[in-house]
């Protein structure tokens, strides 16, 4: 319990109602750590960072649940304490990041091909629809198929869906031992370790190109560690946990660039794009960072025809953010829109243009 | 409320010799059955006590096959429930009376197997187990096994998020899966998920798993593949008192370890299983878990030091660890053959699925055998216990008059405390037919529209699997239960009608 705990549901609900009847769109807000991310954030301010607390925290079951204004640093030391962790490693972008922005962004760190998504530790979630309704769905229990997965679905849809109330994650203990490996390759060697490694049992828990260096963390028990880094070889990074924190915050220096930054999503083992700009490898391979003035169109046209899709994470113009879908899929996420916000209330715009 | 689920398609109704006529334009002779005979296979899923004969049954093979049949059900509005192996254990895939049953029985090649990016891109009646088996020669496998394995099919598994005994770890089908194809039921093929760890726009992937059969028709699955952990132990501990096994797989978890697989089953489970596949389980035990640990050679063995002495803190009588990888496999094989060794018990069992959060599994288990008392039926319980879902499997005979009744009245008081002490109605098993009522228990008014608007947004008409795993309103005002949530009204001070 913190002082800063308060159940702030009934004034949530309270403006929400009153939008609903006044048809006024709401701009929902944690700690506004990543107002950058999306399209341009418009609305009345739904301020939900005043909603904190941890509600529920049962290190035994894995279990964590708090409300959406809880901030991350506040869940990560209660779960340190217990000597347990938020598996996917989230990034926080300032000090202000809080559970429910988190998870609305669905945004995950280094470990995320080899712990899970953010989306992956979500068992329920507590949320205010459209209708000015609070509905509960899943639970804190790690095995639960009542229901379609609202609470996934949540994930990533940047508030467009719901007002995210409160949120149950699955936390894993922390790892025994870590270490971290550099290695001086050039690109297409990094890449065809990676791969090679990807097939053996090994525990990598991150991995980074820069295009000169390949860093490859190790985590478990220790004698797994050791092993594992007797096999792959590499010399020790010192300093590896700032490497990955200054990394995963996006503090590293290739993200110093004022140039518009592409986040790159495709098959771990696609072939390098030909596309002018500076390139950052994570993910083994999977989420690759592109600084870069090339045309949006061009960017965008590359990702088709890789199977990928690319994000403008950071900078440059918003007025379209994320791949445009296909037509069809297009016409669901309509529907699902309207199914949870009939009156187009929650953060218009902020995904794809009419959503 | 817009209610179509138990309504009664319009002009199809009964005309089974027109949509005969439609559907023969569409496939092949051998891809449609229709006489009485034909159907019996299809009449139930796992859960035998519900059964129905289905208008028509569509064995297409082609993707387009699959859009055409949907597309015509759609202009004719015809009830489509979709059917991989029928392994389910909840009525998911009991036909509709006025409806084509369509089986994914002929989608069953692997399509590609990619080493290097550990996916394969399979057809969705292709058999779990078979995944594994392709991978195998690469080192890798897929994760989730449910005990079911060697027969249903990963479209089955995707649509009922199916888990395994090895989930505490790696996960259920939603954290295996990477994109799936998806025929809507008017016709439209839909590409869900990419090619690398996510795809932009709503997480369609995570609503379609579980969605049992309710949104769209499953045509193709990439699924994730994982390295084979170098090493796989197992270790058996037997227990005098169910609570004390109980309390060791909380003491495993707090000792910072996740085993691969953490299974307990119960003295008449141990017995059953025993006298079935002869595992050499100890049958003077009460309870005893079963802990995998895998990963690499260093770990398994530091990792068998550390909790074979959790085991024997909290009280264990034996532990024993599997000398060689034929007893490992032997010690499973009990477990996995647990459903039909307690088969044997009885003329038939009903097998019931709530989770609970691990700590109140004594209070559970001591109302079980209460209930077990009042309605003179016995219950031998198996638990994947690292991740607190149970499966009380009530023995009963279908032959005796009200019996079926009452162990379902039975099983259904086991859900409902499941749900009363913070838990789910089911893990793992789906909703299906069977747990239609206890949704009401789960979910309140309000939940279950909005499941509704979600099921509207993909089959406004309510055409995909009517009847299924979201009850209608009106059935819970029938049923008359109340919504409980963590034994409490939800937020009355909120509640405004
Ligand atoms: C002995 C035994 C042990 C079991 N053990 C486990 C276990 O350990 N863990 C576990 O999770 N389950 C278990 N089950 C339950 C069952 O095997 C799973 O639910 C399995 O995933 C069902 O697969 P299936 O192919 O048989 O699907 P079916 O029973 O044919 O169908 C299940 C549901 O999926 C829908 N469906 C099927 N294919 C598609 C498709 N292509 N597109 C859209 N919808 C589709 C159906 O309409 C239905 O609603 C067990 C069952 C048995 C009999």
């Amino acid at each position: 319990m913190s002082e800063q705990d308060q159940d702030n549901r009934a004034a949530l609900l309270g403006q929400v109602e009153r939008a609903k009847a006044t048809g006024t769109p709401l701009c929902i807000r944690g700690g506004g750590s990543k107002d950058f991310y999306g399209r341009q954030p418009v609305g009345e301010l739904l301020d939900v960072s005043q909603h904190q607390g941890i509600v529920n925290y049962e290190p035994t079951e894995l279990v964590i649940t708090a409300r959406a204004g809880t901030p991350l640093r506040v869940i990560d030391q209660a779960l340190t304490a217990e000597n347990q962790m938020l598996p996917f490693e989230p990034p926080h972008f300032g000090e202000t990041a809080t559970l429910g922005g988190t998870i609305a962004c669905n945004l995950s760190g280094p470990r995320r091909p080899y712990a899970g998504a953010a989306r992956d530790f979500v068992l329920g979630s507590q949320v205010l629809n459209g209708k000015a309704e609070i509905l509960h769905f899943g639970g804190e229990v790690m095995k639960n198929v009542a229901g379609y997965d609202v609470s996934r679905l949540m994930c990533g849809a940047l508030g467009t869906l719901g007002v995210l109330l409160e949120v149950s994650l699955k936390v894993l203990p922390r790892l025994e031992h870590e270490v971290s490996l550099t290695f001086e390759l050039g690109l297409e060697e990094a890449l065809e370790n990676l791969h090679t490694w990807g097939q053996r049992p090994y525990p990598i828990t991150a991995t980074c190109y820069d295009g000169d260096q390949l860093r490859v963390r190790l985590g478990g028990e220790e004698q797994a560690v050791r092993a594992a880094h007797k096999r792959i070889g590499g010399d020790a990074l010192a300093e590896g946990a700032v490497f990955w924190g200054k990394l995963r915050e996006q503090q590293h220096g290739f993200f110093g660039s004022s140039k518009p930054l592409w986040r790159i999503s495709l098959a771990s083992d696609a072939a390098p794009l030909d596309l002018e700009g500076k390139w950052l490898y994570e993910w083994g391979g999977a989420q690759r960072w592109l600084a870069s003035e090339s045309e949006p169109t061009i960017i965008r046209e590359a990702m088709a025809k890789a199977g990928g899709h690319a994000t403008l994470f950071r900078n440059g113009d918003r007025t379209q953010v994320f791949q445009p879908l296909p037509e069809g899929l297009l016409a669901i996420h309509r529907r699902l829109k309207t199914a949870f916000d009939p009156q187009g209330l929650f953060n218009p715009g902020r995904m794809y243009e009419g959503l | 409320m817009h209610d179509h689920r138990d309504q009664a398609p319009k002009q199809i109704r009964n005309n089974k010799a027109g949509l005969l006529q439609r559907l023969t334009e569409l496939l092949p002779g051998d891809a449609l059955l229709h006489e009485a005979e034909d159907l019996r296979p299809y009449e139930c899923d796992g859960l035998s006590a519900y059964r129905k004969l289905p208008m028509l049954v569509a064995l297409p093979s082609t993707i387009e096959q699959v859009q055409a049949i949907l597309r015509l059900c759609h202009e004719l509005q015809v009830p489509v429930v979709a059917r991989g192996a029928g392994t389910g254990l909840s009525g998911g895939a009991l036909p509709h009376e006025q409806g084509v049953l369509l089986s994914l029985a002929k989608f069953n090649r692997i399509l590609e197997l990619n080493p290097q990016r550990r996916t394969a891109r399979v057809q969705p009646g292709v058999r779990n187990l078979a995944i594994s088996q392709a991978a195998d020669p690469h080192g890798l496998y897929y994760a989730p096994d449910p005990s079911s394995q060697i027969a249903c099919t990963i479209g089955g598994n995707v649509a009922e998020n199916s888990g395994g005994v090895h989930c505490l770890k790696y996960g259920l089908t939603v954290h295996n899966i990477q994109s799936l194809k998806l025929v809507t039921i008017d016709g439209e093929l839909l590409q869900i998920g990419g090619a690398g760890l996510d795809a932009p726009g709503y997480d369609l992937l995570a609503l379609m798993t579980g969605s049992e059969g309710m949104l769209g028709v499953i045509v193709e699955i990439t699924v994730k593949l994982l390295a084979k952990p170098q090493r796989a132990q197992v270790l058996l501990a037997a227990f005098n008192n169910v609570v004390k096994a109980g309390a060791a797989v909380g003491d495993i978890i707090s000792a910072g370890i996740i085993p691969a697989g953490l299974e307990m089953m119960d003295r008449l489970a141990i017995r059953a299983a025993e006298d079935f596949v002869h595992a050499g389980y100890p049958l003077d035990a009460e309870a005893i878990l079963l802990c995998e640990l895998d990963g690499t050679n260093e770990e398994v063995s530091e990792h068998i030091l550390k909790v074979r002495e959790i085991l024997n803190q909290a009280g264990a009588t034996e532990v024993r660890t599997a000398k060689d990888e034929a007893e490992r496999l032997t010690f499973w094989k009990g477990r996995k053959a647990a459903f039909p060794a307690v088969g044997r018990l009885a003329p038939d069992y009903y097998c019931m699925d709530g989770t609970i959060p691990r700590k109140r599994l004594p209070e559970v288990l001591a109302a079980t055998t209460e209930l077990s008392k009042q309605y003179k039926l016995p219950v031998a319980n198996v638990f994947h216990a690292g991740d607190g879902n149970l499966h009380p499997l009530i023995l009963y005979d279908a032959n005796q008059p009200g019996e079926l009744e009452r162990t379902e009245e039975f099983g259904g008081k086991i859900l409902e405390l499941c749900v009363e002490v913070g838990g789910t109605i089911t893990g793992e098993h789906g909703v299906g037919m069977e747990k239609i009522n206890q949704m009401c228990v789960q979910f309140n008014s309000l939940e279950l529209t909005q499941f509704h608007a979600v099921k509207a947004a993909f089959d406004p008409l309510g055409l995909l699997n009517p009847g299924k795993a979201v009850p209608t309103l009106h059935r819970c005002a029938e049923f008359g239960a109340m919504h409980v949530h963590h034994g409490e009204l939800p937020f009355p001070e909120l509640e405004r009608f």
